[in-house]
């Protein structure tokens, strides 16, 4: 499942069924911060419907966290589940990216949005 | 070098300095790195950089009660841990005493995806609570420039980079920033840019197969600071950075005297020998004997209960022990005491500034009272004049200033022959001894000239230096009218002598002997004559008594004469 790169068709039922466990790193209600907030929410309703959970952490309240995803940047998301763990930086205007990012594939299970939609 | 004491500035505008602990470094730069702003310090890869970093923050963390954090981007803290525990660093022991944080920030390009803006804040805030976990007051990022490879926007980055260095100076850390050395620029992303207060340069010259390491201080603002290149060493205690220019001349100047083994030396050199902590060079060439000289001179202090250093640049310890036995000397015995220490080694094994380090911490760890290189020459094969006058300067005043006697010997070639050294440092001398081989009817014997000694009034006498079983010993040389006679000549010369004594007494006795007996028979003539004088004397006395007795006898006969014709 790790693999779905290679061949993604088969994957794609299999997909269905991956729990997304996200975490976003902020510091602080800073606009970058909650712009991030935001767009992951919108990305994450569409593209996972009820298959995800996000996990903000702030890192003004808990700075000793930083050390433990190696954080750097912020905002920074990681993508705990599915493994590998995945790493994107910035305020994740660019969906697309954010897809890629988090390796994110349309869901044939819903017909009605079509290929492409969001993308962009 | 170092900052006058009292400037005539106000308080407030002088910069405020925080030293580092490294050897030399603190006083190059007159009392440390500027407090509270950051220093760059750039360089090839190898030259240094994080042993540097992390010197500091130990340094500051054991001596000068200053924690300190170290942020790693490239090196795992256990790799780092590692690397420096030969140095005799305990990284784990500092950071369980909270004097110590090793931040270890993992950067890696290929997991990171970048989309819409960002900042640095995620390490700002790791920073920060570093910083504030230990109340640190220093701080070391080797090296951020691995960012520019992990971060995609570079101008993000450099804005960042910007506000990380005001961050660093409104917290009041002393930071040093490494950076790797770009083609024509100090660093490879131009961190010198925001970094203006202080720039380190570190570099390894390669020279005749030997390298060393170069520190040059490129810029320090508002202060005095050397310019020149000062090498430097990583050893056994970190890093050294060694001063070209002299330690100083401020030691104290010891009167006493240390006698030099050879007892008709001592009274060549004003009857007491050496003076302590004073610096005595032996010339001579191949075979004269400079080693055995020096060994006397080592016997001597040892068996006074003294420490004595040997540094061998020439030969095992073994063979030294063994030659010396020859002469007499049995210095195994010291070696055992624990007096006597050998230092044998190749002057190629190491660069110059290496052996000069070395020789340091030798010295310290000994405490010795007499010191003795030999020889110096050899040291030449590693270094040029230059280089090893300025090595030997600097030991020689650090030496003196520790009150320790020092002995080099110096062999020179048989054809510059006599008043010249190697290496021209016979001006640091204070006693220059030279030995010199004189060929003579078919031998070479061996002379000893005091050329100076300062301070003490010593022998302008030529003495023939006589190596044999029985020891080292100095022998008069013989000055006859066929110039001066030494070895056998001079003890044939002497036996002449002796015979030529001997044979005047002979004569002496024997002229005593005929005036003696010419004497005598004057006094027998001279008894002769007195007595003839005595016989005439009486005879004298008998003829006046008889002329006497006559003339009374005649004039009584006249006045019988008279009373017969009865004359009137």
């Amino acid at each position: 499942m790790i693999d779905n790169a290679d061949a993604p068709a088969p994957v794609k039922t299999e997909e269905a069924g991956i729990y997304w466990s996200l975490r976003l790193y902020v510091a602080g209600q800073t606009p970058k911060s909650l712009a991030a907030f935001a767009n992951l929410k919108k990305i994450c309703a569409e593209h996972l419907k009820g298959r995800f959970e996000i996990e903000v952490i702030d890192l003004q309240e808990n700075p000793h966290l930083a050390r433990q995803d190696n954080i750097i940047a912020i905002p920074t998301l990681i993508r705990k589940l599915p493994e590998p763990v995945r790493k994107i930086i910035g305020t994740l205007v660019n969906t697309e990216r954010v897809l890629v990012g988090l390796e994110i594939r349309e869901l044939p299970a819903n017909p009605g949005q079509p290929s492409g939609d969001g993308r962009g | 070098m170092v900052i006058d004491a009292s400037p005539p500035i106000a308080l407030e505008t002088t910069l405020s300095k925080c030293p580092t602990g490294i050897l030399g470094l603190d006083e190059l730069t007159g009392g440390g790195l500027p407090k509270g702003r950051p220093t760059l310090v750039c360089g090839g890869p190898g030259c240094g950089k994080t042993v540097f970093g992390l010197e500091f923050l130990v340094r500051g963390a054991t001596v000068y009660d200053e924690p300190g954090v170290f942020v790693t981007f490239e090196e795992r803290p256990e790799e780092l841990a590692r690397n420096v525990a030969s140095l005799g660093w305990d990284l784990a022991g500092l950071e369980a005493g909270g004097r110590l944080v090793i931040e270890y920030v993992q950067v890696e390009r290929s997991e990171i995806e970048e989309t819409g803006e960002y900042d640095l804040e995620g390490l700002f805030i790791r920073l920060g609570a570093a910083v504030d976990a230990i109340g640190a007051k220093r701080m070391v990022l080797d090296t951020i420039e691995s960012l520019f490879s992990a971060l995609p926007n570079e101008m993000i980055l450099r804005s960042e980079l910007r506000r990380l260095f005001r961050w660093t100076k409104d917290k009041g850390l002393t930071t040093i920033i490494t950076g790797e050395r770009g083609e024509n620029t100090l660093t490879r992303h131009g961190l010198e840019e925001y970094v203006s207060d202080c720039v380190v340069d570190l570099s390894v010259r390669v020279k005749s197969d030997i390298a060393t390491r170069r520190l040059r201080i490129i810029k320090y603002r508002g202060t005095l600071h050397g310019t020149n290149d000062y090498p430097f060493l990583i050893g056994s205690n970190g890093f050294s950075v060694l001063p070209i220019t002299s330690i100083g001349l401020d030691y104290e100047t010891s009167s006493a005297r240390v006698p030099t083994g050879i007892a008709r030396l001592d009274a060549m050199l004003g009857g007491q020998g050496y003076f302590q902590g004073s610096s005595v060079l032996i010339t001579g060439t191949a075979g004269t004997g400079k080693t055995s000289l020096a060994m006397a001179f080592a016997r001597e202090t040892c068996a006074k209960g003294g420490r004595c250093l040997y540094f061998a640049f020439e030969e095992a310890v073994s063979q030294i022990i063994r030659n010396m036995a020859s002469i007499g000397m049995d210095l195994g015995r010291w070696v055992e005491a624990g007096l006597l220490k050998f230092h044998a080694a190749r002057p190629t094994t190491f660069g110059m500034e290496m052996h000069l380090l070395t020789m340091y911490n030798l010295v310290k760890e000994f405490e010795p009272q007499a010191v003795i290189i030999d020889p110096i020459s050899n040291l030449s094969s590693v270094g040029n004049e230059d280089e090893v006058k300025s090595v030997l300067t600097r030991f020689v005043d650090y030496l003196k200033g520790l009150g320790a006697t020092t002995m080099f010997t110096d062999l020179t070639s048989s054809k510059s022959y006599g008043e010249y050294t190697e290496t021209s440092i016979s001006s640091l001398m204070d006693t220059w001894i030279l030995l010199r081989n004189i060929e003579n009817s078919g031998e070479r014997n061996r002379a000893l000239f005091v050329l100076k000694s300062r301070g003490m009034d010593h022998s302008n006498q030529v003495r023939e230096f006589v190596l044999s079983d029985q020891g080292l010993q100095l022998a008069d040389a013989y000055l006859g009218p066929d110039g001066m006679l030494m070895g056998s000549a001079r003890v044939s010369q002497q036996a002449r002598d002796r015979e030529d004594t001997a044979r005047r007494a002979r004569e002496l006795s024997d002229k005593k002997r005929s005036f003696e007996a010419r004497r005598a028979l004057l006094e027998s003539q001279m008894a002769v004559l007195r007595q003839n004088l005595a016989l005439m004397d009486e005879e004298m006395a008998v003829a006046e008594s008889e002329t006497k007795a006559q003339g009374e006898a005649l004039a009584k006969t006249r006045d019988d004469m008279a009373k017969i014709r009865k004359a009137d």
